[in-house]
């Protein structure tokens, strides 16, 4: 796109010009120095370069122009609230970023000081007109995961057009049937917003798009268990956080592609860094884009990160919904056990995440456990210690870190991590 | 003879340890100060040696100068360091200018589990310096000075240098000596110190390094607090740089 075109683009918005130049212009900066200065990456990341390089620009396009055929766009924090639906309303779903401090100073008037950077900066992004996605948006979702988010969203809806469904604490049988009445009440959201009524045959259809972009990033995640590791952490996370925004049939292909790519590379035995390079399991809070800061400290002091046991990772794919019911009712249902299984720290008691680290590090041959907690997260600092303790047990080396999206601590978290992969090696 | 360098980049001063036939045959100390590379460049007129090891918050700045310089965190150094002057040691304690770290020592002066404080300079020689202007003292003499409270005096209860200095502002005004009120600072760091080394599984005897490891009431309530004097190297700021000359020896005889 030429600068003129995503300039009307942006105006189109009613982003605020400058501000959002200074952001652009940031990222750019981030982007290069942690993703075009590695070595050896694979041929196929070059994808994800260009998307990244046009995320305000053709994918806003792309988007704005469906939105002019009739389509709706859904916005989303959390991977509670279930695609295969908003693809079965025919909308488009697109995950928030939320991984940048934005317009701080102006979220902190709508949300507490001591809250935690994810909700400050989507709160932020809207307020400062930041977010050509957030802009695009017909309906926002958001999801009781938290009393933080909870307690914001209240707020964000008098700023956006708002619906929240209520995601259980427990894991009980009434809890399961609240659940499956949310997903109905989303259901009928969805209807409404987009005049679409969802069919069996449109939720079919979906859940197979939806399980082919999982498909397609557990295969990813699987490779990863080579030595020597045949995609950067970084890269992968970047995959991840693509997932979430890029249209899903396109992304499935990419990535499959780009699979390919590293089946190749690992039968000819070559990686990202030497075999015997310290692997890494990161674990913990979600990291939306540009939120790169931990993996590259990480990165850039040895080690290798093998895996993402994270929403933005992990979490969002281990799962399929299952595709055998015919009728509406089995597929919610079906969808209903799918989400349910999430593992969640805003779960008690989520015994589960526990034996899911354990076995994932195990299967991806990783050498240590970091545990990411963004500041002021409840849920995550909670079960950084519990999962300390079954590190401890499964014998895995473990640190867990606790941080936010800003750059004071980058020193002492590198010698944090750096002592970490020394122990290591 | 082959010499190695170990050189320890702090936030408040840089130490250089030259170690050669398996003895140190040099050391020395400067102020970091605000332009650490000017420092460095003073140090080295001639460039840097051929065998150099960097720890300390500045390693990376370091690497960019003399590019062929090996660096190791500051965790590993102090560990290697300690280890050496006290084989028998079982924990590290390294309180230095802006960052506290507790280590479990494993045979070797191997690092186990790690504790450091994260981005506030709660009981780190930051919080001596900033309360000891509270009182127009040096803080050379801070300790000293602490040593002379009555233990009967108020506790401060707070980690956090901004609010700890105004519990001191507080007491003072009230007319409390301020020997009491140093004292109480004092306690505040060693709670906090304490707290560290347990989530590490303390183990005694404890080494304790770093530049407040020279301040004598910090040493003596830890004494107090374990029941066991801990264990103070004579340059107790060195042992960074002299693990990190160690490890070099070790890596490249
Ligand atoms: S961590 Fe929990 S609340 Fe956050 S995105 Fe994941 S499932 Fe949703
Ligand atoms: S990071 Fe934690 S506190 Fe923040 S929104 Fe997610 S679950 Fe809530």
């Amino acid at each position: 796109m030429t600068d003129a075109a995503h300039m009307a683009l942006w105006e189109s918005l009613d982003l605020d010009i400058p501000a959002h130049d200074a952001l652009l212009a940031v990222l750019g900066k981030f982007y290069g120095d942690i993703y075009l200065s590695q070595q050896g990456r694979l041929k196929g990341a070059e994808y994800l370069d260009f998307v990244l390089s046009e995320v305000h620009g053709l994918r806003i396009k792309e988007i704005q122009d469906t939105k002019a055929t009739g389509k709706k766009v859904v916005g989303t924090f959390c991977v509670f609230v279930p695609e295969e639906l908003t693809l079965a309303a025919d909308a488009i779903q697109v995950g928030l970023c939320a991984g940048a401090k934005a317009g701080t100073e102006k979220a902190e008037t709508l949300v507490p000081r001591n809250t935690c950077d994810l909700i400050k900066s989507f709160v932020g992004f809207k307020l400062a007109r930041l977010c050509p996605y957030t802009e695009s948006c017909d309906l926002i979702v958001g999801e009781t995961t938290c009393d933080g988010k909870k307690k914001a969203y209240e707020a964000f809806g008098e700023h956006v057009p708002m619906h929240v469904m209520e995601v259980p604490q427990c894991k009980g049988p009434c809890d399961r049937d609240l659940f499956r009445a949310e997903l109905t009440r989303y259901k009928d959201a969805l209807e409404k917003l987009t005049g679409n009524t969802i069919t069996a045959a449109s939720l079919a259809a979906a859940t197979k798009v939806v399980n082919a972009k999982r498909q397609a990033l557990q295969r990813l995640a699987r490779l990863r268990s080579a030595d020597p590791a045949p995609i950067s952490g970084r890269d992968a996370l970047l995959v991840n956080q693509i997932s979430f925004y890029d249209d899903p049939v396109r992304f499935t292909a990419k990535i499959n592609e780009l699979c390919d790519e590293m089946e190749a590379r690992i039968k000819a035995g070559q990686g990202v860094a030497p075999s015997g390079t310290p692997r890494l399991l990161l674990a913990g809070c979600p990291m939306a884009v540009p939120n790169w800061k931990l993996p590259y400290l990480i990165e850039s002091s040895g080690a290798v990160i093998v895996g993402e046991e994270s929403c933005i990772g992990e979490r969002n794919t281990r799962d399929f919904t299952d595709e055998t019911p015919t009728d509406l009712d089995g597929m919610l249902d079906a969808l209903t056990d799918r989400y349910m299984k999430i593992d969640c720290a805003c779960f008690t008691p989520n015994t589960e995440r526990l034996d899911h680290i354990a076995a994932l590090a195990k299967e991806l041959k990783a050498d240590g456990v970091i545990h990411y907690g963004l500041l002021f997260c409840q849920p995550y600092a909670h079960e950084a210690l519990k999962v300390g303790k079954a590190m401890a047990a499964a014998g895995l080396p473990y640190l867990a870190i606790e941080t936010d999206y800003g750059m004071v601590d980058a020193g002492q978290l590198k010698t944090r991590v750096e002592a970490f992969v020394e122990t290591l090696s | 003879m082959n010499t190695y360098a170990g050189l320890d980049i702090g936030s408040r001063s840089i130490e250089l340890v030259v170690r050669g036939g398996g003895e140190t045959v040099a050391s020395r100390r400067l102020a970091t100060t605000y332009d650490p590379a000017a420092r460095l460049r003073e140090l080295f007129p001639d460039g840097a040696p051929d065998r150099l090891a960097v720890t300390g918050y500045g390693r990376e700045l370091a690497r960019e100068l003399f590019p062929k310089a090996l660096t190791i965190t500051e965790i590993k150094a102090h560990a290697l360091g300690a280890a050496h002057l006290f084989p028998q040691a079982r924990t590290l304690l390294d309180i230095g200018g802006q960052d506290t770290k507790a280590v479990a020592l494993l045979p070797g002066g191997k690092v186990g589990r790690f504790e450091m404080n994260d981005r506030c300079a709660a009981g780190t020689g930051k919080f001596l310096e900033l309360t000891a202007t509270v009182f127009g003292v040096p803080v050379e003499d801070f300790g000293r000075l602490a040593l002379t409270g009555n233990p009967e005096a108020p506790v401060i209860g707070s980690m956090c240098t901004v609010f700890a200095e105004t519990e001191a502002t507080t007491l003072m005004a009230r007319g409390t000596p301020p020997a009491d009120i140093a004292l109480g600072l004092h306690r505040a760091i060693v709670a906090r110190t304490t707290a560290m080394l347990a989530r590490v599984g303390l183990e005694l005897p404890l080494v304790f390094v770093g530049g407040v490891a020279r301040n004598p009431c910090v040493a003596r309530l830890l004494a107090e607090t374990l029941d066991a004097a801990p264990l103070i190297p004579d340059a107790p700021d060195m042992t960074g740089a002299l693990g990190a000359a160690l490890w070099l020896e070790a890596r490249c005889p």
